[in-house]
């Protein structure tokens, strides 16, 4: 081989390697052009969804009836199964402008965030024709200062008790869902009250009377319209007297024994539900499809629903629609049908979602309804009953979920680990100052 | 003598193929590289100068486009920050408790495959298993053997009259139970690299020292530990890096909100996670950008402690 032609190579493999090398770069750094998944092509228009948990559209077959009724639509829905790690894929979409689906689901916790600091992204769902049968305070939540509507509304969580019979006979308690109603009636502390009964009755095994403390503390501080934030957007969960309230009662409980010392949908949890080793837990509607399917079938009709002492709201999402979606209009038509009052009552026959919507509320199969696992309880009667309690204004504020979650591990320093409420207090005070500040 | 145009040509062109030669025979090498250290300074030089320009602004994970100048306050809070000096420590207590026995177990493991057995291929096959599962589902699988109620580990300790340990809330079973999964994992993998190494140790060494009468014992502490000195050190290289990244397991062994601090009261919060916090949990990129540098710093640091307790010990030897 010639020196000439060897240098050719050399060249030509230099040459080459350079060119893939830049082409990796650009490929990388291609531009992108924020499309959102979906769009129309030959007339068939594909939507796409970024949704989490068991929000029930695709799980009780409402998709699939969409898109039979409207052949042209295909609709492809993404369910992560945890929020957090949901929220945190969607603020990362949104800041890059790219990843992004056509409809965005968005849990309450997160609501005032992105309406504070991302409504320019959303559509306005105000002007959809037909969406003015939610809740007031339901679409206030999502509502701009500038009246832009960023997500239709699609359960809520009002709350109650859901208890063990069997296990309340045992310590002597009452069984009847009015008269167990009524040992609580009005006041948290007296449902603790109960529990310091239930254990001094209670003979036979490790069996805790509620499930953590963080489900009763959630239950206090959302049954007021002031949490968290006030409406100037502040924080002052220091001084709301609903905070530190429910905070004491909440570890009161937590030291004194009557918690399994479990957080809920963490993975202790459901086995505890399978092996009954607490015998009430503070259940918003939408828990009730999770008991039924973890306590399973041997614990059907063991478990009842209690009235609350208190009416309050645990949870409850929203749909939007993306403003960079090629298919905003139809995205727009398929929210609008996703949370009508029908679609909404059927999610609730199906998994039980409560409806956020009034017209739903009222509808027969809605207020009628009875949960045959729950011993026959009337949930639409109880839930419907304590939705009614909730407050008319809710104060979202920004970090609302993530102060929420830090409250729950700030419990767990006292229930788990053995910290005084004191001292927990501190590094949870400590540490919302951080993440929020 | 006016020169000749001619010859002036003849005697450049030797000078010319001189230089295309020398070109070839040094430039080539770099333009062979140059493919890895093009896409290194994409992907790799540039992320890293970004962070550190990140890490000396406040910004929000939801608005990157609108950076504040704070200058080095970030670090300045970094290192009054209890939960940085926690997540190091832990990451440090972690790092021995998983790679020293990982380690120690590989050598032994290897050790024993490096004998003539039926099926080795298979063993050696075995060894490698749990390398190739994910981080993920090693760590859910552990998480349920790990959990306090209903978990096996617990019910096993029952049985010899122990009490359920609460593996998640005790800061020491904790970092335990997540060592484990980081050794369950990789122990096969740096048996593997020390297998390799064993079999490149000659044969005469070992039949020398079997001559002179060394039992196997002595055989693997006097002949095979010498002899895959260098496959050691590299290990420990390659661990101390990992154990300084490591995120994965810790982050699916707490589960949900617990995963991301490192459990309620941060007992098992490594560096990783402390970055993940900050910056996908508080949305704060440049506090998540200050970590991620300390990071570096500290490995930087490491590897220069290394060297010089290398050089002191080569010096008094």
């Amino acid at each position: 081989m010639s020196r000439a032609q060897k240098l050719l190579r050399t060249r030509g493999v230099a040459a080459v390697a350079a060119v893939a090398a830049l082409g990796l770069v650009a490929a990388c750094g291609g531009s992108d052009t924020g499309g959102t998944g979906g769009g129309v092509k030959d007339g068939k228009v594909t939507i796409t969804m970024g949704l989490f948990g068991v929000m029930g559209y695709k799980e009780t077959g409402l998709l699939d009836r969409y898109m039979k009724e409207h052949p042209n639509v295909t609709i492809k829905a993404e369910v992560a199964g945890d929020e957090q790690t949901y929220y945190t894929a969607l603020q990362t979409h949104l800041a890059a402008g790219s990843g992004l689906k056509d409809i965005q689901g968005i849990e309450i916790g997160r609501a005032k965030e992105l309406v504070d600091t991302q409504a320019a992204k959303f559509v306005d769902l105000g002007d959809v024709a037909g969406v003015d049968h939610f809740l007031p305070w339901k679409l206030s939540q999502v509502t701009t200062k500038d009246d832009k509507v960023i997500g239709l509304g699609t359960d809520i969580g009002p709350m109650a008790v859901c208890y063990r019979k069997d296990l309340f006979q045992q310590a002597g308690l009452p069984t009847d869902r009015e008269k167990v109603a009524e040992l609580w009636e009005g006041d948290w502390s007296k449902y603790v009250a109960a529990g310091k009964t239930f254990k001094a009755g209670f003979k036979g095994g490790k069996v805790a009377f509620m499930d953590s403390s963080s489900g009763l503390f959630n239950a206090m501080i959302y049954g007021n319209s002031q949490q968290f934030y006030d409406k100037d957007g502040r924080l002052v969960y220091q001084d709301n007297p609903v905070v530190t309230d429910a905070w004491t009662l909440a570890s009161q409980a937590a030291t004194s024994g009557l918690t399994a010392k479990l957080r809920q949908f963490q993975p202790g949890w459901d086995p505890a539900l399978a092996n009954s080793t607490f015998a009430t837990t503070v259940c918003p509607a939408w828990m009730l499809g999770h008991i039924s399917e973890k306590a399973g079938p041997k614990n059907k009709g063991k478990w009842d629903v209690a009235k609350a002492p208190k009416g309050a709201n645990w949870g409850g999402s929203f749909l939007g629609v993306m403003d960079k979606s090629p298919v905003k209009e139809e995205a727009k038509k398929l929210v609008a049908w996703l949370t009508a009052p029908e679609q909404q009552a059927h999610v609730f026959e199906k998994i039980g979602n409560f409806p956020s919507s009034q017209q739903a509320l009222s509808a027969p199969q809605v207020a009628n309804a009875t949960s045959e696992y729950f011993s026959e309880a009337p949930i639409g009667k109880i839930f419907g009953a304590a939705a009614e309690e909730i407050p008319d204004e809710q104060i979202l504020g920004r970090k609302d979920g993530t102060i929420k979650d830090i409250f729950s591990q700030g419990l767990t320093l006292i229930e788990a680990q053995n910290q005084s409420p004191d001292k927990a207090w501190k590094t949870t005070d400590e540490r919302i100052k951080k993440a929020a500040g | 003598m006016s020169p000749d145009p001619r010859i002036r040509h003849d005697r450049d062109r030797p000078r010319r193929r001189m230089l295309l030669h020398r070109l070839d025979l040094r430039g080539a090498p770099y333009a062979f590289i140059a493919p890895f250290f093009a896409v290194f300074a994409a992907f790799s030089f540039y992320p890293l100068v970004y962070t550190g320009w990140i890490s000396l602004h406040r910004v929000e994970l939801a608005s990157l486009d609108l950076m504040e100048w704070v200058a080095f306050d970030n670090y300045v809070a970094l290192w009054e920050d209890e939960r940085f000096w926690n997540a190091l420590f832990n990451t440090f207590t972690i790092g021995v408790i998983s790679t020293v026995p990982q380690l120690l177990m590989a050598l032994g493991l290897a050790h024993l495959l490096n004998y003539r057995l039926r099926g080795s291929t298979f063993f050696r096959v075995a060894a490698l298993t749990p390398y190739a599962t994910s981080v993920g589902a090693a760590a859910l699988v552990f998480t349920m053997l790990f959990e306090r109620d209903f978990g096996m580990i617990n019910w096993l300790l029952s049985v010899v009259g122990i009490d359920n340990i609460d593996w998640e809330n005790n800061k020491w079973a904790a970092q335990t139970a997540i060592s484990t999964i980081v050794i369950w994992r990789w122990t096969g993998y740096n048996a593997l690299l020390y297998l390799a190494a064993m079999q490149a140790v000659p044969r005469e060494r070992y039949e020398a020292a079997a001559i002179d009468g060394a039992s196997r014992w002595q055989q693997f502490l006097k002949v095979t530990i010498p002899g895959i000195r260098s496959t050691v050190i590299f290990t420990i290289v390659l661990s101390t890096i990992g154990a300084t990244q490591l995120f994965g397991e810790p982050l699916i062994f707490g589960q949900g909100p617990n995963g991301i601090t490192g459990g309620a009261d941060n007992q098992y919060q490594t560096l990783g996670l402390l970055l993940y916090e900050e910056g996908w949990k508080n949305y704060q990129m440049g506090r998540a950008a200050t970590v991620a540098w300390a990071m570096f710093l500290v490995l930087i640091l490491i590897f220069v402690i290394q060297r010089v307790v290398k050089r002191i010990a080569s010096r008094r030897a």
